[in-house]
């Protein structure tokens, strides 16, 4: 049972990681219905930079390691959003009016770029976070003894993902939001600014997924110019299981995914922990193509 | 006074000239007819002076401005209230929602306030919803306001887009076939709802085949063929223009 509840914390909390990342492709899919195929790179890009920002800064020791950790998120996340509003402006607006496959191209081409430019500045080889950011202390959880990295992890993305769920129901930005990614030309004749709810998207989304890529950092120890893009097909697998374009669905999709592999690979085999979790998409997608929520879709005669 | 005019505007697809040099002035406070046979160019027209298309020639004002190089949503923000000929609402949102999509340019605060949860924030959320629902209680859509809008009958969504569209303050509200597809009761309703918005100080213009309708509401009517202006004036002026006439029933043969 203890072994159970040890492997169900960690997908948990990986889980949360996927999330986070599956917010980023959803969003875009749900505004744009482009697949940005670089957002995985965004998220190595915001495993780099809390890299080298901790390594740089000593945030830790100048503020304690709490107020730390969290200045250092913040300032991974804006440094990552910008450089997601900059991917937007020069790899995607360009393109906005051209054939989707030219915007899929010039992703795939923005992701090659971006993660060689990381290998250009690391190096190829694996890049070792500093220990002693988080103390390795064990949270006692009725009785079950959890790191304490794993509950922050978790308890950070349930929160971002609250928030963000918050800001989208709630706020007339999220309105625009959700306005335009259902009618982009409708949304224009209601005096919302398209270009700037594009934009948001684009914040947000790389916001989220340098999060990610921080608590991977922080989690793992050691970070791969190359991560972005298992985590981004993880990442994108959850947001298909969960329905694209569909905010929650993103959520519950990266959870589930992150609990389901790390159950697999505990009970059947290690080895096996990627086809489980692809074979749980193939599954999904014949029971159910929207995916778990996304909505049915009435086809048009 | 003037509050919109088009000035010789011409627009062409390819080799197809859908408006070819129209120019009309809808009068301030005034009910504006545009009508023609289906492809005169009509939606078209519709089209250019939201900037949803652009003119190859011409001119277009709203208030001395012209609005040639300005995008949609700038117009939008100007006044110009719009509603489609096929229903446009966004299904998935509530009633409420879709209104106060139409609210967002009359709003001033941002992103970060929004973030932060400033109270000027909060309190301009409140008035948003308020006025989202009076809009609702104008066409009597408030009772509907937690429906999702694709609940709600053809004509009732018909309702939705213009409470839609006076959610953004318009001084003049363009109608694309508001009674399309509605029956008789719908119409006269619509016919009551149409002067309400005139006696609230807006000016509208509108694309209508219910010649009913048509002649009992607007006080000028312009007629489209083709892509070009073929008649223009009075109800009973435009009903005994012959051009107008052949328009529509074609020329006797003998």
């Amino acid at each position: 049972m203890e072994e159970f509840f040890q492997q169900l914390t960690n997908g948990l909390a990986v889980g949360g990681i996927y999330a986070l990342i599956a917010l980023g492709y959803t969003m875009v899919y749900g505004v744009l219905k482009l697949i940005n195929f670089a957002h995985g790179d965004l998220f190595t890009i915001g495993s780099y930079l809390g890299l080298t920002l901790l390594t740089s800064l000593f945030l830790s020791d100048r503020l304690g390691p709490g107020a730390g950790i969290v200045v250092l998120a913040l300032m991974v996340m804006g440094l990552v959003a910008l450089v997601g509003a900059l991917l937007e402006r020069v790899a995607y607006r360009p393109l906005r009016h051209s054939p989707r496959l030219s915007a899929v191209v010039s992703a795939l081409g923005a992701s090659i770029f971006f993660s060689n430019t990381l290998m250009l500045i690391y190096g190829a080889r694996f890049q070792v976070y500093p220990q002693g950011i988080l103390p390795k202390t064990a949270i006692d959880l009725f009785g079950l003894y959890v790191p304490l990295v794993r509950v922050l992890i978790l308890g950070a993305s349930v929160v971002m993902m609250i928030a963000l769920y918050a800001f989208i129901q709630k706020t007339k930005i999220g309105t625009a939001i959700r306005a335009a990614a259902i009618d982009q030309d409708a949304a224009r004749l209601m005096g919302i600014d398209v270009n700037r709810v594009i934009l948001m998207v684009f914040l947000i989304g790389p916001a989220l997924g340098g999060a990610a890529g921080l608590m991977v950092g922080l989690h793992y120890g050691q970070i791969n110019f190359t991560m972005g893009w298992v985590y981004g097909l993880k990442a994108f697998t959850a947001a298909i299981l969960g329905g694209i374009g569909n905010i929650p669905g993103a959520m519950v999709g990266g959870i589930l995914l992150g609990v389901i592999e790390a159950l697999g690979a505990a009970y059947l085999s290690i080895a096996w922990k990627d086809a489980i979790a692809f074979g749980v998409l193939i599954f999904i997608l014949i029971v159910r193509p929207t995916g778990l929520l996304g909505e049915r879709v009435a086809e048009k005669v | 006074m003037s509050l919109l005019s088009l000035r010789r505007v011409t627009k062409s697809f390819g080799g197809l000239t859908a408006v070819h040099s129209v120019s009309f002035e809808v009068d301030s406070g005034t009910i504006v007819g545009l009508i023609g046979p289906n492809g005169a160019g009509k939606t078209t027209v519709f089209n250019l002076i939201t900037g949803i298309y652009r003119p190859d020639q011409g001119e277009i004002l709203f208030n001395n401005t012209s609005l040639l190089r300005l995008p949609t949503h700038r117009i939008i923000a100007l006044g110009i209230g719009r509603t489609f000929q096929t229903i446009r609402l966004f299904q998935n949102l509530t009633v409420l929602e879709n209104v106060l999509a139409g609210c967002h340019c009359r709003m001033r605060c941002g992103a970060v306030s929004a973030m932060l949860g400033l109270a000027r924030h909060r309190k301009e959320e409140k008035k948003a919803i308020e006025q989202a629902m009076n809009a609702l209680a104008f066409v009597g859509l408030e009772k509907s306001a937690l429906q999702q809008a694709k609940n709600l009958s053809y004509g009732n969504q018909r309702l939705l887009e213009v409470a839609r569209a006076l959610a953004t303050e318009p001084k003049l509200l363009i109608l694309d076939e508001p009674a399309g597809g509605m029956n008789e009761q719908e119409t006269a309703a619509l016919i009551d709802l149409i002067r309400k918005i005139q006696e609230q100080g807006v000016t509208v213009l509108l694309i209508e085949h219910d010649m009913n309708l048509v002649m009992r509401v607007c006080e000028k009517i312009v007629v489209l063929e083709y892509g070009s202006k073929i008649a223009e004036g009075s109800p009973p002026e435009i009903k005994a223009n012959p051009r107008v006439i052949e328009a529509y029933l074609g020329t006797e043969e003998d």
